[in-house]
């Protein structure tokens, strides 16, 4: 049986005016997942889980989460989700503010058990207004996991906790995953999303430019970059040969640019000088964050 | 692992409306301070100076002066409360929590329906207050029912108010919306014939009887004086369109934040 995938982007697009905020992502997200929504701000991260939430609809394109329109899923308690910041009302305590929102689903779990899961018993009867930056996320944390949703969405979820508080929530995200719910979060800490997901997307200006496991999107990382101008009408044979040389990872052609991902750059400079008409010759080192940031675009 | 089947799960009925969310909303009301003097005990305050003057059981329609002021009284500490329960909507767009709300199956219909009704039941508190302030003081006279549809007429009207609360608590954000309609009310409500009866026929008067508080006064005393005249009915449904078309036209503006 292939059950339903907890969330199906196909040809999204969104724009704002004149702004793409989001130019066209296909994404499937299989239940029980971990998924890091990895990019630098501005990449489309907050867009694109604001039209699975059906908070924006698509310009372009459909969303399904669990086979249904995201309002609809909304609606059954299906998906929730942790914001950044705000989304408190300051003059509520904290036990108010759970029950409040536990009211408006059809099925919430109880109360009290959820409040004492996310740790805030402590705090339960206090204003939100006296409350830490971290207390505060553990209750939007606490409230996103009333419906006991099959999707749940993060949006920096981390921020403003300390090392301790971000420990406990991710066993407590991981254990929750084990149960077969999907997790889909956004961060542009490439450690966070690396050591927690099971699977890393990495988005750039509104598209998918790279989506795999942490040590794939690592391996993108080690070795060396080759790039060369070569323009020439038998590239695609140049690229056929040179993916099949030992120890490339990805040929990649952007005009005139050819760039090559290899562990083994010598042998693919040494083909590019002596076989092809290859030019500009430039070898590069990367590490982790400069694979990122060459794949998202954000080399500044 | 286990997979989540969607078809499992239900929405809730009533699109959310919650008696849970109307006690914890009315109990955030009534902790607030500043609701709590300014729209409760103040009007009761002034009821009990002007209604104790001298001329307090002259005769007016069924009653007599002091039910005169105790209604009127009423009127103006309903309005108040209505219109700090609108500026809520403004606040809580500010923070975010409209935001948040969309995240659970609250229907933006319901929550448009929840605030009026809390708008209402407060505006009840309010009328409730000046009336049994009234009841022990003695000095009001009217008959039973005169005096019930008194005090609904005066809740009917208060939605008035509670639309010039969510329009003004769009445009002037935040807590300082209440600084604003404070004075603004007890202005209205002088003009308004709430405080002090003016004379009919003077300038004051005839700029008067176009002001928002002028219809809705006329018309919660209307069982009282047994007289209402068209112009007050008229007055009262003009200002209640264009507070509903200002609020919902801010509302609109603001939606690129959800």
């Amino acid at each position: 049986m292939n059950p339903t995938p907890a969330v199906a982007l196909s040809g999204v697009t969104k724009t704002f005016g004149d702004v793409e905020a989001v130019r066209g992502i296909d994404l499937e997200l299989r239940q029980g997942e971990v998924v890091a929504f990895l990019g630098p701000n501005g990449a489309g991260k907050t867009t694109t889980i604001d039209l699975v939430l059906g908070l924006s609809r698509p310009t372009t394109g459909t969303v399904r989460v669990l086979g249904l329109e995201p309002r609809q899923a909304v609606a059954r308690g299906l998906v929730s989700a942790v914001m950044q910041s705000g989304g408190l009302l300051k003059d509520l305590t904290v036990r108010e503010t759970v029950a409040y929102t536990a009211a408006l689903f059809a099925d919430a779990r109880p109360v009290d058990r959820v409040i004492a899961e996310a740790g805030i018993e402590d705090i339960a009867d206090r204003r939100v207004a006296t409350c830490s930056g971290g207390e505060q996320q553990r209750l939007r944390f606490a409230m996103a996991l009333l419906p006991d949703p099959a999707l749940l969405l993060l949006d920096e979820p981390t921020t403003g906790m300390d090392v301790e508080g971000r420990r406990t929530f991710w066993s407590a995200i991981r254990r929750d995953a084990g149960q077969g719910r999907t997790v889909l979060f956004a961060t542009h800490y490439l450690e966070e999303a690396d050591q927690y997901a099971d699977r890393i997307v990495l988005v750039s200006r509104g598209r998918v430019v790279a989506d795999g496991t942490g040590s794939e999107i690592k391996a993108l990382a080690s070795g060396r970059t080759v790039r060369a101008t070569l323009a020439d009408a038998d590239i695609e044979r140049y690229t056929e040969v040179l993916a099949a040389l030992g120890g490339v990872d990805a040929v990649e052609v952007r005009g005139d640019t050819l760039l090559v991902h290899a562990k083994d750059s010598d042998a693919v400079a040494r083909y590019l000088l002596t076989e092809t008409p290859a030019r500009d010759l430039e070898v590069t080192a990367r590490n982790l964050e400069d694979a990122f940031l060459s794949l998202t675009g954000d080399a500044r | 692992m286990t997979t989540f089947d969607p078809t499992t799960r239900s929405t809730p009925r009533l699109g959310g409306l919650s008696p849970v969310v109307l006690r914890i909303e009315l109990r955030r009301m009534l902790r607030n301070r500043r609701t709590v003097v300014f729209a409760m005990l103040f009007p009761a305050a002034l009821f009990l100076s002007f209604g104790g003057q001298s001329d307090w059981a002259d005769r007016v329609g069924h009653g007599n002066v002091a039910a005169y002021v105790m209604v009127s009284m009423g009127l103006y500490g309903a309005a108040l409360t209505a219109a700090s329960a609108g500026t809520a909507v403004a606040t809580e767009r500010a923070l975010g929590w409209s935001r948040q709300l969309r995240l659970t199956p609250l229907n933006p219909g319901v929550y448009v329906a929840t605030k009026a009704l809390l708008a209402l039941v407060l505006g009840a508190v309010a009328i409730g207050v000046v009336n049994v302030v009234g009841l022990l003081q003695g000095k009001p006279d009217m008959p039973l029912d005169v005096w019930v549809e008194c005090a609904l007429l005066t809740l009917l009207c208060t939605l008035v108010f509670a639309a010039l609360g969510v329009f003004v608590g769009f445009l002037v954000p935040g807590e300082n919306a209440m600084q604003v309609l404070g004075p603004g009310l007890a202005i209205l409500s002088f003009l308004g014939n709430v405080f002090i009866p003016m004379d009919e026929g003077s300038t004051i008067y005839r700029v008067a009887e176009w002001t928002p508080m002028f219809g809705v006064a006329e018309i919660s005393r209307a069982p009282l004086t047994g007289d209402l005249s068209w112009p007050a009915v008229l007055n009262a449904v003009v200002w209640l369109a264009v507070f509903v078309a200002g609020a919902a036209w801010r509302m609109s503006r603001d939606t690129a934040r959800v």
